[in-house]
């Protein structure tokens, strides 16, 4: 799966970086939001049906303009109602939001939407996908047209690793210098990787375990190089576990 | 750098809860206006937030804080840094008789492009059914338009039944939401370079050509305008704005002899073509319950004269409401360019990640 992400540069020299949402989640999103207007749809049908006892030329009008106003104006509504999400992009944590990160506007929110008529050509959002694919951005044709992309923001679960780490004397903790200098110098996706390890260290096979955590160790170890007493007759495994309460537990 | 996690989190954590119930107010439209002191405030807190997330970044313990402090400065940004003109709420008879007929008349080129387009298609058309009378079915693939015209005014002419009693509304609204389909498509059609708007605009005209020609060579010419007018000079000028806001579209995507980049071009024509497709879709309206309630009704149910009447009527009021309509506003205030040619000063890029 394609994923990207959007950096922007602030006059004031800060970056924040926003996750771009690939073209398999965001169809799965768009499933879900069709789900949703052919539920509504649905709903209207046997309300109409039932206004139909009373006059089938204004019953069989009404359900002609909803059909339509549901299925074009569905987007549109939500997106402007929920700054940039439909229940889809909700539930799939996706949001659409301006292309250089400024305020969404109303009149992209229509263009992107209206501009489906174009994407879903031949079937299924074909030519949209084949675009938002090939995209830099992720963004399929309405997107380019309105200057908007669609960013996801996954929820991230810190590991609960006070049970993993209570109660273990560590001896890199003996160093706080340099133990700063260790959380100053790996970075996020790094610490993230070596959590999540431990986290599901009994998930491998002994070999494999053995030779992941090696690694990570040795990866580790030329970050910041501790005294001998501190490290040497420590298993790969510990070592790790100790860098990761350096890590995510800022307090001893 | 090195920093003290706890000490920093706990001194700058409600810098940005305060950041953050401004952005909600903001966001919640609860902030009409700011005073001064509450602009600085704003304005400070949210370079403190982003000087926070610069000490973060690199810090690998807080991933959470970084995320928290990247989502908060980036809508801060997005507040600070939009420079398009915020307009209140536009009442819609405003929006309908100024900011509608001034965004057409700033478009008047591509609209014509799109007559030109269309009338070559009726050319086409005309000239085709004219040489070839048997080419009939294959310009004009609708059932009810393949009889013979004289025969066909004969029959409506000597009806004795409504055949749409009732379901004029039904109808009515089934032409409504079919042609504004069809304006949505040609619109968005203008991200082909304007190629599948093109192809759409000259099969319009082929049809509207071949119609025309096929009932003044059987001598139905009066008729023809009776049917057509009342609803056609609605619907007809509709379909050619559709076209002429997927010609804008077309041309901004192109570019020509414009020097800014393609993202200026198409951020400086997106509201425009959102209120021509809204307006479009407006007039449709108007010409789906004429094209029911009025249009399908002839001699001696409704007068021939009195539908060309009541056609042309709307036509002169249709050009004046296009041409004239908001221009003594406009001499007053000039009307806000539809995007300012509005550049943040910040650089973007994207870059693929592992």
């Amino acid at each position: 799966m394609k994923t990207a992400t959007l950096r922007v540069h602030t006059p004031e020299g800060i970056v924040f970086s926003q996750l771009l949402a690939g073209p398999v989640t965001r169809f799965l999103a768009w499933s879900l939001d069709l789900l949703c207007i052919i539920a509504m749809l649905t709903a209207l049908g046997i309300l109409f049906g039932l206004l139909q006892m009373l006059s089938a030329n204004i019953a069989s009008a009404l359900y002609i303009l909803s059909y339509f106003i549901i299925s074009v104006g569905y987007g549109i509504a939500c997106e402007w109602a929920w700054r940039g999400q439909t229940v889809g992009k909700r539930l799939f944590r996706l949001r659409v939001v301006d292309a250089e990160g400024l305020k969404l506007q109303f009149h992209q929110i229509a263009t992107r939407n209206l501009l489906r008529f174009v994407d879903s050509l031949p079937i299924f959002y074909f030519l949209g996908g084949i675009v938002c694919w090939f995209s830099s951005r992720c963004q399929r044709l309405g997107d380019i047209a309105a200057n908007t992309i669609v960013i996801r923001h996954p929820r991230i679960a810190q590991p609960d690793l006070d049970q993993l780490l209570a109660g273990k004397f560590n001896s890199l903790r003996l160093y706080p210098h340099l133990a700063a200098r260790l959380r100053q110098r790996v970075s996020p996706a790094e610490a993230a990787v070596a959590a999540q390890a431990l986290v599901r260290r009994e998930q491998f096979d002994p070999i494999p375990r053995l030779d992941l955590f090696a690694n990570l160790a040795s990866h580790f170890r030329e970050k910041v190089e501790f005294p001998a007493e501190a490290s040497d007759g420590i298993a790969d495994e510990q070592y790790i576990r100790n860098v990761v309460d350096v890590l995510y537990r800022t307090k001893s | 750098m090195i920093i003290d996690l706890q000490r920093f989190l706990a001194t700058e954590r409600p810098a940005w809860t305060e950041l953050e119930r401004v952005l909600d107010k903001l966001d919640a439209q609860r902030l009409k206006q700011m005073s001064l002191e509450e602009l600085e405030r704003f304005h400070l807190l949210y370079e403190r937030a982003a000087s926070d997330l610069a000490k973060i970044t690199t810090f690998a313990s807080e991933p959470d804080t970084r995320r928290y402090l990247e989502s908060l400065v980036g809508r801060a940004y997005a507040e600070i840094h939009e420079t398009r003109q915020r307009r209140p709420q536009a009442a819609l008879l405003g929006w309908f008789f100024q900011t509608l007929p001034q965004t057409f008349r700033r478009h008047i080129r591509a609209f014509y492009f799109s007559v030109a387009i269309t009338l070559a298609g009726c050319a086409f058309g005309g000239f085709t059914i004219a040489l070839d009378p048997a080419s009939k079915p294959a310009l004009m693939p609708f059932p009810h338009l393949l009889q013979d015209p004289a025969k066909r005014v004969a029959e409506e002419e000597h009806a004795t039944k409504d055949i749409l009693s009732g379901q004029k509304t039904s109808f009515s609204a089934q032409l409504m939401t079919h042609n504004t389909r069809i304006s949505i498509l040609t619109l968005a059609l203008g991200m082909t370079w304007g190629i599948g708007t093109i192809i759409l605009l000259f099969y319009n005209g082929i049809m509207v050509g071949a119609i025309a020609v096929d009932y003044v060579r059987a001598g139905q010419t009066k008729f023809l305008l009776g049917w057509l007018l009342p609803h056609g000079v609605i619907e007809i000028p509709a379909i050619l704005i559709a076209g002429q806001a997927g010609l804008i579209l077309a041309l901004a995507l192109i570019g020509w002899g414009k020097r800014i980049s393609l993202r200026a071009r198409l951020r400086e024509i997106s509201r425009d073509i959102v209120t021509l497709i809204f307006g479009v879709a407006l007039l449709l309206v108007w010409a789906g319950v004429i094209e029911a309630f009025l249009s399908q009704y002839h001699e001696p149910v409704v007068p021939y004269s009195a539908k060309i009447a009541f056609g042309l009527v709307e036509l002169f009021l249709l050009c004046l409401y296009l041409g004239m309509s908001g221009r003594q506003s406009r001499a007053g205030v000039p009307p806000a360019p539809s995007d300012p040619g509005r550049q943040p000063k910040g650089r973007r890029d994207a870059c693929p990640t592992l």
